[in-house]
């Protein structure tokens, strides 16, 4: 079973470690796949994006995501990391890191993790605009299909 | 019974959390809603379009047509927008 790390957290993310942290003192890991999601500005419109989730249970989904990826494909290291708080347009809302001997399974774990992500974990993101304006942002369809795909047999 | 609110559905309703005890025949999540419809303009605006609402009982989530039945925290939400 891979190594699963997981986090919820408040401060900003930095890529670089997460990847040494797998691959440190490890010559059996021939792929490392990362996924970066970051927050944008929207042209200038956005001044930063507010996460708020459901601690307790959004720690949990999380890793029940992660260890499903971990079951379904041959990986021995998966890491997701997600922000809460305020996020600035430029900086980390999420990390993957998937690491595996051969590169497809780190690549499909990878996204499998994203969609599930995005439809299943307990966070919701809040716009608040240069102008002061502030609203939640809407869930989207196309995130539902994404996740969809995989419910169907390889 | 824990009742947690986030996002639209806390701001509308006006407050992150309430320990509530619904009359007997409350039994599924269906019915809760329909319960707490009932308590007032706030939760009729945060709730009213129920098929939008997501739920989950103790950190899990659950369907509209899930029973209550032993469940400590309920929790009502938007379609989340994580990742």
């Amino acid at each position: 079973m891979a190594n699963v790390r997981v986090a919820i957290i408040a401060e900003p993310l930095d890529i670089t470690t997460e990847i040494e942290r797998v691959t440190a003192g490890r010559g059996d890991i021939g792929a490392v796949v990362t996924f970066t999601g970051l927050c944008r500005d929207e042209d200038g419109r956005l001044e930063a994006l507010e996460l708020e989730h459901y601690p307790g249970m959004a720690e949990n989904e999380v890793r029940r995501i992660a260890e499903q990826a971990a079951g379904r494909w041959e990986i021995s290291d998966i890491t997701v990391l997600h922000r809460h708080g305020k996020v600035r347009p430029g900086e980390t809302i999420v990390l993957v890191v998937t690491a595996s001997k051969h590169r497809h399974a780190a690549f499909e774990s990878a996204e499998f993790v994203m969609d599930f992500l995005k439809t299943h974990a307990p966070f919701w993101k809040k716009e608040h605009t240069a102008a002061g304006a502030v609203s939640w942002v809407s869930a989207r369809q196309s995130d539902d299909d994404a996740e969809e795909r995989w419910n169907t047999p390889d | 019974m824990k009742l947690v609110y986030f996002a639209w559905v806390r701001e509308r309703i006006g407050m992150a959390e309430e320990t509530v005890e619904p009359p007997r025949n409350v039994e599924t999540v269906q019915d809760l809603l329909g319960w707490l419809r009932t308590r007032g303009d706030a939760y009729d605006f945060a709730l009213g379009e129920s098929a939008t609402i997501r739920v989950a009982l103790d950190h899990d989530h659950a369907d509209h047509d899930a029973s209550l039945a032993g469940v400590r925290e309920v929790a009502l939400f938007p379609p989340m927008t994580g990742g």
